[in-house]
């Protein structure tokens, strides 16, 4: 079976003044479906810079991001963003909700631009939140919600288009132990009965150990095994 | 929904969004009563008309012509009717209670003032009086005036204490007729000027005459200029509203003044609003920088950004437009003495609406363009 994703040796840099950092380094790498991977690595080693690459929220300097059959970096802007509402779900590490829309509407957000009825979109969102169990909070606005909460709506957010693919940016970083289990279990659960594909950056060894699948980045290098300095750290 | 959020992002701030409301409030209120100040200035040139003349002494309107004249000017191509009339410059009990009187030709002058509404009845009565004077409702109501009462007015140009009978009192034709006038018959002021003071009799200040076409007043009032020419009173004919321009023309630069304080309230509220606009985006970047994530592209970041800052400007503007109102007669009642027109124009009010909306626009322009330039990348901020 082709991977979902297959990324061909992927190079990007940042300018920074007049002189160029080169985060990613000819990086190549397969996804498969179903897949729930972890991607771990010391601070700055360019997780998040992948992630974005792999979501189409930034453009590469060189190389390929084939996705579902689509090379992704030869999208312009707009068709991106089409390809972004209609494939990729979002979970960020401090949530992202938008504050004055209420747990429902922000569950709602994306579907606004699909061509769903009210009444389907209403449907869709309930589906949602009852997956993450918060169905009795859809009135609640995100200041109301403890930060699990928010974060299980914002995954909501992220399934309610049933994108194929969930990209996640330490989705614990900024959670308590208990509420991390709670959003850890429910990635692993969408990734098992619903079957996502899920790609998840993480420090934390314990997070990374409820994927199936860890990846380890070191200045731009990927390795199935932690290199040795990082291993310490762990 | 769209319309939801962008309604409750105005109010997130809700001091902040008030304040500035209150602001755009305070400089629609400025703008509309300075414009209807500048209206009722021109109230004088507004009302006049295209098919009447004014001819007066043409070194300075301190001089006078002879009553000679009229019969001359009549015989002009063109002239239909023919007044005259002198400034009485008369005060009732008090000099600071100001306000236009004059010696007029009676029968020709209402015949060429149709905007001036009187009763016929009362009409006639004016008619007949050797002391009779017609009175605007305005100025009866000012002083308590009634139909009958005599009033004595204190002469400055003709000294002395002069007696009048109200006999008529009128009405204006429509809303920018100046209600608030006095004209009694010259023949009474000539009689009494011929006894005192000879020399200054069969006199007057200016000549009214009306035309039979706005076509023809041009060339009416040349001919009339040159059948004078080399005479020992030469004159100068110009159109009514020219003739009350040159009133206004006096005081051009309080005016031009005026103009520039209304264009620097609305410039000074701009940048409140673009400021608010501004300090709003900055702080929602990485919300923008969500909803592109989630595939929403620049219009809607635009129509968010825009419909917020034309929310609250449409506020402001309609709450100065509510208040323009009361506050404009508040002014009138104190110093409407010197405004005998002040209406707020319906003009006034588009081009609130008109400014407000350019506010509107203006401040969101460059928040727009921030949020939509902005990478999502880091618009989101760099985690981790
Ligand atoms: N927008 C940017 N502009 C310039 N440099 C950036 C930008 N984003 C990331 N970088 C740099 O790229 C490197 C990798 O960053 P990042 O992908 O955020 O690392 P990680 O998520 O692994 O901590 C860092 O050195 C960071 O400073
Ligand atoms: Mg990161």
């Amino acid at each position: 079976m082709a991977p979902i994703i297959e990324i061909k040796n992927l190079t990007k840099s940042y300018r920074r003044g007049n002189q160029s950092i080169i985060v990613l380094e000819n990086l190549s790498l397969d996804i498969k479906e179903n897949d729930f991977l972890a991607l771990m690595g010391p601070s700055g080693s360019g997780k998040s810079t992948l992630l974005n690459l792999i979501a189409g929220l930034d453009k590469a300097d060189s190389g390929s991001i084939i996705v579902q059959g689509i090379d992704i970096s030869l999208l312009i802007e707009t068709e991106l963003a089409k390809w972004r509402a209609d494939n990729v779900g979002f979970i960020f590490q401090f949530y992202n909700l938008i504050p004055v829309l209420t747990a429902f509407e922000n569950v709602e957000l994306p579907l606004i631009l699909t061509k769903l009825s009210k009444k389907e979109r209403k449907e869709h969102v309930f589906t949602a939140l009852k997956l993450v169990g918060l169905e009795d909070r859809m009135d609640h606005y995100p200041g109301q919600l403890s930060g699990g909460q928010q974060q299980r709506v914002a995954i909501a957010r992220a399934v309610v288009t049933d994108p194929a693919i969930l990209v996640a940016d330490e989705p614990t970083g900024d959670l308590d132990r208990v509420s991390a289990q709670e959003v850890l279990k429910l990635m692993e659960n969408l990734c098992s009965t619903i079957g996502k594909t899920i790609v998840m950056v993480t420090h934390d060894p314990r997070a990374a150990k409820k994927a199936g699948n860890i990846m380890y980045l070191d200045k731009g290098v990927l390795a199935d095994d932690p290199q040795t300095s990082f291993q310490e750290c762990v | 929904m769209i319309l939801k959020l962008l309604f409750r992002n105005a109010f997130r701030h809700r001091l902040r969004t008030v304040l500035t409301i209150c602001g755009i409030c305070v400089a629609i209120l400025a703008f509309g009563l300075l414009r209807t100040v500048i209206s009722a200035w021109y109230a004088g040139v507004n009302a006049s008309s295209a098919t009447r003349l004014v001819t007066r002494n043409s070194i300075s309107l301190i001089f006078p012509l002879p009553i000679s004249y009229k019969e001359k000017i009549r015989n002009v191509d063109g002239v239909k009717l023919v007044s005259a009339g002198s400034w009485f410059g008369g005060f009732y009990i008090n000099e600071k209670n100001f306000f236009a009187n004059f010696a007029v030709e009676s029968k020709s002058y209402l015949d060429l003032y149709p905007e001036f509404v009187i009763p016929s009845d009362q009409k006639s009565s004016y008619l007949k009086e050797r002391k009779g004077c017609v009175v605007g409702v305005k100025l009866a109501k000012r002083f308590g005036w009634k139909l009958g009462d005599t009033v004595v007015l204190k002469g400055t140009i003709y000294p002395g204490n002069w007696e009048f009978v109200i006999k008529a009192i009128y009405k204006g034709r429509d809303k920018n007729v100046d209600e608030s006038q006095f004209f009694f018959h010259w023949e009474y002021l000539n009689e009494t000027v011929k006894k005192l003071w000879a020399r200054r009799a069969d006199q007057v200040g200016f000549y009214m005459i009306g035309v039979t076409s706005p076509d023809i007043a041009a060339v009416a009032a040349r001919n009339i200029d040159k059948m004078f020419n080399n005479s020992f009173a030469e004159t100068l004919t110009e159109t009514e509203k020219a003739f009350q321009m040159g009133f206004v023309s006096l005081s051009q630069t309080i005016l031009t003044v005026i103009e520039l304080v209304t264009m620097i309230v609305i410039v000074i509220i701009m940048v409140v609003v673009a400021n608010t606009m501004a300090m709003s985006v900055r702080e929602r970047m990485n919300e923008y920088a969500v909803f592109k994530t989630l595939g929403f592209g620049g219009l809607f970041l635009a129509f968010l950004i825009l419909g917020e800052s034309l929310l609250i400007t449409s506020l402001g503007c309609i709450m100065g437009i509510i208040l323009t109102f009361p506050a404009a007669d508040a002014f009138m009642g104190a110093v409407g003495d010197y405004f005998p027109i002040f209406n707020i124009s319906t003009q006034t009010i588009y081009l609130d609406i008109i400014a407000s909306f350019i506010v509107g626009v203006v401040a969101a322009i460059f928040p727009v363009r921030q949020a939509i330039t902005v990478p999502i990348a880091s618009g989101l901020g760099r985690i981790g």
